[in-house]
C-alpha cells in the first residue's frame, strides 16, 4: 500500500508529539510540580494516532484515565493540555479536572474519565445520537484490557449491535490492568473474541504498527458510516511507564511488576522507531528531515510547558463555579 | 376553557413528553419498558406511534449502559429522558448518573453540559418487599451537580417534566405510582414549573409541614384532621428536593415557629434531616419547639401488608407529630 507523504509525515509528527510531550512530564512529576495522577501513554502512540487519523473533527472520541494521546491525536491543544496537567485556569478543563479529564469538544474529544469502562456507554450514547440524527458521525471509545472485566462493556456491545450503532470499541491491550497481568485477569483466549457472541465484527491488530492501526480504523469507520457498525478492534501494545506516573514497574524495584526483558523487547518494537525505519527505507523521510521534525516538536513541547507554568491557578473564590450550567 | 381541562398525574407526564418531543427533535425517550404499560403505566402512551422507534427506544435490561448512553447522547447534543420504571434498579446506573453526568460539567471546567433527565418511578406497596419499593431521592440530593424534582400534583408533574427536559443540567425526576390516578385541571398548553421553587399548598399560622411527592397529599389530610382541634397547619410542597427553596421554608417557619417534615425516604442523612438542619441554622430564634421528622424508619421495606402498614407514613402520623410539636417547647 502506498501512502501519500503528508499522511505518513502526519503519523510521524503526531506520534512524536505525544511521546515528547509525555516524557516531558516526567521531570515535573518527580519534582512535585505536577501532582495530579498522570497515566503516561508512551509506547502506545500508534493506536491513538492511527485510529484518530481515520476520523474527522465531527466524529466523537471518549477517553479513559490514559488519554493524553487520544486528546492530542484528536486535535486537542497541547498548551491547554499541559496547563490542565499543571491544574491551571488556562487548562482545557480550567484546572478542575487534571490529567484524567481532558476535553476538546470543538474537535470531537468529548472527554475522558478514570472510572474503568465508565465512558464506554457515553460513546454508545454519542453513537445513538448520531443514529437518531442520521448525521453520519462515528463514536470511538478507547479502553484498556482491564475494562474487559467490567459488565457495562458487554451491555454496551449488546445494545450497539442490536441497533447497529456507529461505534468502534477500541481495546488497547497493553497486557496489564494496573499491576495485574492480563493472563491473571482472564482465561487465555484472544481478547477480541469477546465481541463475536454479540454479532460484532472484531479483529486483533499490531498496535505498534501505525499503518496497520490506520487500516483497521479506516475500515471500521467506513463500516460504521455505511450502517454496518459496530466494530470491535483489539490492538496489542505496551506502555513503557507503569500504570501511573513515571515509574516503570520493573521487577525487583519497589513496584516489582514487569520483567526487564519484557520492557526491552517492547522497546525494540517501538512504534515511532518502526515508522522511522519505514520512512527511511522507502526514502520518504531521511534522518535530516526526521531530526528537524523532532527539534520542531521539542520546541512546541517546551512552549506548552512554559505556557502551563506561566498560567495562573484557578481562584479559590471560584471553587464552586461549574457545578451547574 | 383549556385551564379547566382535567388530567391525571400520569397523563400529565405523558402530555409533557408529547409536547416536548414535538417541540424539539433532540428530545427522545429511552428505557426499559417504554412500550409496555406494565412498566410505565400510560405515561408513554402514543409516543412510539407518533415519534417512531428512533426516538422512543425500548431497551434490554441494561441499566448501566442505557443510562450511560443517555448521558453520552446528551453530551452529543440530544435531550434524552431515560426512564427507570423501578427506582431500585437505578443503583445499577449510579456510575453514569453520579460519576459521569453529575461531575462532567464541573470536572471539565464548564466545557460540556449534560442536559439529561433521569426519570425514576417509585413503585412500592403491594407486599413487593425491599427491592421493589425504594426511593433514592435523598441519595441523589447529596450529589453536587444533580437537580432532583418530585412533583406531587398533575400540574407540577407536567410542568416539572418540561422544566427538567429544558434544563441544561442533569435532572433526576422522581414520581410515585401512588399518584398516577390523581386528577386536577392541567393547562393544555406547554408550560414549565420552575425548578428550585416550592409551593405553599395550604396556608396556616400554627405549624409548618414540609412535604414532597405523595406525602404532600398526606400532609394536606393531616391539616384537615387538625382543623377541628383549632390547629391551622401550613403545608409546603417542596416540588424540588435540590436545590431546596430555602426562602419559602424559612419564611413559613418564621411565621409559625414550628416545623414538621414529612419525607418518603429513610431517616438517617435524609431530606428531612437536611430541612431540619437548615431551619436550625437559619431560623433557630423563630423555633418554639424542636423540629419533628416523619420519615421511613431506618429499615428496609417489608413484604407483609401488616408490616407495610407499620412502615409507610400517613396523614395520621403527620397529624400526631404536629400535636406533639404543639405540646412541646417554649410556646406549647
Amino acid at each position: 500500500m502506498d501512502y501519500p507523504k503528508d499522511l505518513l509525515e502526519k503519523f510521524y509528527r503526531q506520534m512524536l508529539r505525544i511521546r515528547l510531550c509525555e516524557e516531558a512530564f516526567v521531570a515535573p512529576i518527580l519534582a512535585g510540580e505536577v501532582r495530579c495522577p498522570c497515566h503516561l501513554y508512551s509506547g502506545e502512540e500508534a493506536v491513538a494516532v492511527g485510529v484518530c487519523a481515520a476520523l474527522t473533527a465531527r466524529d466523537y472520541v471518549f477517553g479513559n484515565h490514559r488519554s493524553h494521546g487520544h486528546y492530542l491525536a484528536k486535535g486537542g491543544s497541547m498548551p491547554e493540555m499541559a496547563a490542565e496537567i499543571f491544574c491551571r485556569e488556562t487548562g482545557c478543563s480550567r484546572g478542575r479536572g487534571g490529567s484524567m479529564h481532558l476535553i476538546a469538544p470543538e474537535v470531537g474529544m468529548m472527554g475522558a474519565a478514570p472510572i474503568v469502562a465508565g465512558t464506554i456507554s457515553l460513546a454508545l450514547g454519542a453513537a445513538l445520537a448520531a443514529a437518531i440524527r442520521k448525521d453520519g458521525c462515528v463514536a470511538v471509545t478507547f479502553f484498556g484490557d482491564g475494562a474487559t472485566g467490567e459488565g457495562v462493556l458487554y451491555e454496551s456491545m449488546n445494545f450497539a449491535a442490536l441497533r447497529r450503532l456507529p461505534i468502534i470499541f477500541v481495546c488497547e491491550n497493553n497486557y496489564y490492568a494496573t499491576h495485574m497481568p492480563v493472563r491473571e485477569c482472564r482465561v487465555d483466549r484472544p481478547l477480541y473474541e469477546i465481541a463475536g457472541p454479540f454479532g460484532i465484527e472484531s479483529c486483533q491488530e499490531d498496535g505498534n504498527d501505525v499503518l496497520a492501526v490506520y487500516e483497521a480504523g479506516r475500515a471500521a469507520v467506513e463500516k460504521c458510516r455505511s450502517g454496518e457498525g459496530p466494530v470491535f478492534l483489539e490492538f496489542l501494545t505496551y506502555r513503557y511507564r507503569g500504570h501511573v506516573g513515571p515509574d516503570d514497574n520493573i521487577q525487583g524495584s519497589h513496584t516489582d511488576i514487569r520483567p526487564p526483558e519484557e520492557i526491552e523487547r517492547w522497546r525494540l518494537n517501538d512504534p515511532i522507531l518502526r515508522l522511522e525505519k519505514y520512512l527511511r527505507e522507502r526514502q520518504i523521510m531521511g534522518e535530516d528531515e526526521t531530526s528537524a521534525v523532532r527539534d520542531e516538536i521539542a520546541r512546541e513541547v517546551a512552549a506548552a510547558h512554559d505556557f502551563a507554568r506561566r498560567s495562573p491557578s484557578p481562584r479559590s473564590e471560584e471553587l464552586d463555579r461549574y457545578v451547574f450550567a | 376553557m383549556s385551564s379547566r381541562r382535567v388530567l391525571s398525574y400520569s397523563l400529565a407526564i405523558n402530555e409533557a413528553l408529547h409536547q416536548m418531543m414535538a417541540a424539539d427533535p433532540a428530545v427522545f425517550l429511552i428505557g426499559q419498558g417504554v412500550k409496555s404499560p406494565w412498566y410505565v403505566g400510560n405515561t408513554a402512551q402514543g409516543l412510539r406511534e407518533r415519534f417512531g422507534d428512533d426516538r422512543v427506544i425500548d431497551t434490554p435490561v441494561s441499566e448501566n449502559a442505557i443510562t450511560g448512553a443517555a448521558v453520552g447522547a446528551a453530551l452529543a447534543g440530544m435531550r434524552p429522558v431515560v426512564v427507570h420504571p423501578r427506582m431500585d434498579f437505578m443503583f445499577y446506573a449510579f456510575d453514569p448518573i453520579i460519576n459521569e453526568a453529575a461531575n462532567w460539567y464541573y470536572m471539565n471546567g464548564g466545557r460540556l453540559s449534560v442536559p439529561v433527565v433521569f426519570w425514576g418511578i417509585i413503585n412500592r406497596g403491594g407486599e413487593q418487599a425491599a427491592q421493589h419499593s425504594q426511593s433514592l431521592h435523598g441519595m441523589f440530593a447529596q450529589v453536587p451537580g444533580l437537580k432532583v424534582v418530585m412533583p406531587a400534583t398533575p400540574y407540577d408533574a407536567k410542568g416539572l417534566m418540561v422544566a427538567a427536559i429544558r434544563d441544561p443540567n442533569p435532572v433526576v425526576f422522581i414520581d410515585d405510582r401512588w399518584l398516577y390516578r390523581r386528577e386536577e385541571p392541567v393547562p393544555e398548553e406547554l408550560y414549565a414549573v420552575e425548578i428550585g421553587r416550592a409551593r405553599v399548598a395550604r396556608a396556616g399560622r400554627d405549624v409548618t409541614i414540609v412535604a414532597s411527592s405523595f406525602l404532600v397529599q398526606e400532609a394536606l389530610q393531616a391539616a384537615a384532621l387538625l382543623v377541628p382541634e383549632g390547629i391551622e397547619a401550613e403545608v409546603i410542597d417542596l416540588r424540588t428536593i435540590k436545590p431546596l427553596d430555602k426562602e419559602t421554608i424559612l419564611t413559613s417557619v418564621e411565621k409559625t415557629g414550628r416545623l414538621v417534615i414529612a419525607d418518603g425516604g429513610w431517616r438517617t442523612g435524609g431530606v428531612a434531616a437536611e430541612v431540619s438542619a437548615l431551619v436550625a441554622e437559619r431560623a433557630f430564634a423563630s423555633l418554639q419547639a424542636p423540629p419533628a421528622r416523619v420519615t421511613l424508619p431506618d429499615c428496609p421495606a417489608p413484604a407483609s401488608a401488616v408490616l407495610e402498614q407499620a412502615y409507610y407514613r400517613t396523614g395520621e402520623d403527620i397529624a400526631a407529630a404536629v400535636r406533639h410539636t404543639l405540646r412541646s417547647g417554649a410556646g406549647g
